[in-house]
């Protein structure tokens, strides 16, 4: 059971918001630029901290304290460091190793923090690389392939970890139109096979197709929040209504 | 070519003395150099303050100077505190002090190299590198620090041109390198510019080796970049 809570005080990005995703969930967090979608994902593997609130990975909260100058930082650097190695994260810069190849970015973080053995680890990573449709380029730097190529190794490297959860920070943002279809086909397949998953994105098609629940956000709060098929149909909020409508006209 | 009057070896021994220094003193500037760079852009207000006043310092006086007072002074002082605690008269040998001096001027060049280079490393792959649960430490010598080697390089390869030509200063306080080997050797025979045209050339061969080796350095560290 994956069960992960999450609220915000009187911060002035993130406005009280509470979430819970279930294991298998698809969570799809839509909202403008600026709503604060990204910030919230960040904040789950405390890439950013909060000012206030809890968060709990399976059941486990990470624990914070004020440090001298009263800033909220993590109590147990271990503790979030042991907790981010559960939650796989897809950056919308990919952010993959430039120095490395494919396959080393894939094998690095397994080897290097859950001490898998190499051999192991370079067999996983090679089934993983099959899986996304990218085992011929093992061998290439991040700078050779497209962008499409180089999220569908991040989604491949944050698989490695067999994480409990993956998180997904508008993961096509920064591709090429031509490109997006690709990376979506993948984080379908995932879905399909029961993987929980946070995606903060603007594909309203991946919303309504995938998702089990659609999460929207505006200025910092959840403005409206319900299955695709609830949502999509019968918005209750206007400013969701104009979001979509906004989308699909495009 | 020349007529060197057998003072070839003895030139060749203060080459290989000259080869000693430099390639110590490189290794105290890298240590000094990352310390430096880490300081300066550490969240404590103690480092980075530290780390400023010893670049401003150093590179705000002349290496020779710098070298004198540190030699001199450095050997005065050292007896005085020895003079204190009851110890013997402590003789610092220009090796070391040569050595430490390069090293530590260039460890302040070191630091503006290798602080830029780290700077220049992308936000997100170390963001990254966090994210998958590494710890700073893992993340600084898995990720951070072989990018920032190929953004210094060309600082670095700078760096290194001028500290081995520092070298030359060394002479100045009394340690036997090919300089002042040069210069013995051109008062015993009278021929000054023949000597000191072959340590010219002399040097000329070591940075023209060391230009081979950063070429090769570069390619090995840009592996995986786009040529613009």
């Amino acid at each position: 059971m994956d069960d992960l809570h999450k609220y915000f005080g009187s911060d002035e990005v993130l406005k009280g918001i509470s979430l819970q995703a279930h294991e298998g969930d698809v969570i799809v967090m839509m909202g403008a630029s600026g709503s604060g979608k990204s910030t919230f994902l960040r904040c789950i593997n405390m890439l950013e901290t909060l000012t206030s609130g809890k968060i709990y990975v399976r059941g486990e909260l990470i624990r914070m304290k004020q440090d001298h100058n009263g800033t909220i930082v993590p109590e147990d650097i271990k503790q979030v460091e042991r907790i981010r190695t559960r939650l796989g994260m897809v950056f919308q810069q990919f952010n993959l190793w430039s120095h490395m190849t494919v396959l080393e970015n894939i094998i690095e973080a397994p080897i290097h923090v859950l001490k898998i053995p190499k051999n192991e680890a370079i067999e996983r990573a090679e089934s993983l690389l099959h899986k996304v449709g990218i085992h011929d380029r093992k061998h290439y730097h991040p700078a050779h392939l497209s962008g499409g190529q180089q999220q569908r190794v991040a989604i491949a490297r944050a698989l490695a970890m067999e994480p409990d959860m993956l998180l997904f920070d508008e993961p096509t943002s920064a591709l090429d139109p031509e490109l997006v279809g690709e990376v979506l086909q993948v984080m379908q397949n995932l879905a399909e096979e029961g993987r929980t998953m946070i995606v903060v994105t603007h594909e309203i098609g991946f919303a309504q197709d995938v998702s089990s629940r659609v999460v929207f956000l505006h200025e910092g709060s959840i403005e409206e929040e319900g299955t695709p098929s609830e949502i999509f149909k019968n918005p209750s909020s206007d400013r969701f209504r104009q979001f979509i409508s906004k989308k699909v006209e495009i | 070519m020349f007529d060197l009057h057998g003072y070839f070896p003895m030139i060749l021994q203060g080459m290989i003395l000259t080869i000693e220094v430099a390639l110590l003193s490189l290794l105290i500037a890298i240590i000094l150099g990352l310390i430096g760079a880490l300081s300066k852009l550490s969240k404590s207000q103690i480092a980075r303050s530290s780390a400023n006043i010893y670049t401003t310092l150093i590179r705000g006086i002349p290496d020779l100077v710098l070298m004198t007072i540190i030699y001199y002074g450095g050997q005065i002082q050292l007896n005085n505190i020895g003079d204190y605690f009851g110890w013997d008269y402590i003789d610092i040998s220009p090796f070391i002090a040569g050595t430490l001096t390069i090293g530590f001027i260039f460890g302040a060049y070191m630091t503006e190299t290798f602080r830029g280079g780290i700077l220049a490393v992308s936000k997100g792959e170390i963001e990254a590198a966090h994210a998958f649960g590494m710890n700073r430490w893992k993340v600084f010598v898995r990720i951070t620090m072989p990018l920032m080697v190929r953004h210094s390089l060309p600082g670095f390869g700078n760096n290194w041109m001028v500290l081995s030509k520092s070298t030359a200063l060394v002479s100045v306080i009394g340690l036997h390198d090919m300089v002042y080997n040069a210069g013995v050797a051109g008062g015993a025979t009278r021929q000054p510019f023949t000597f000191y045209l072959v340590v010219a050339m002399l040097f000329l061969v070591i940075t023209g080796v060391s230009d081979f080796g950063l070429r090769w350095a570069n390619r090995r560290f840009s592996v995986g970049v786009r040529r613009a």
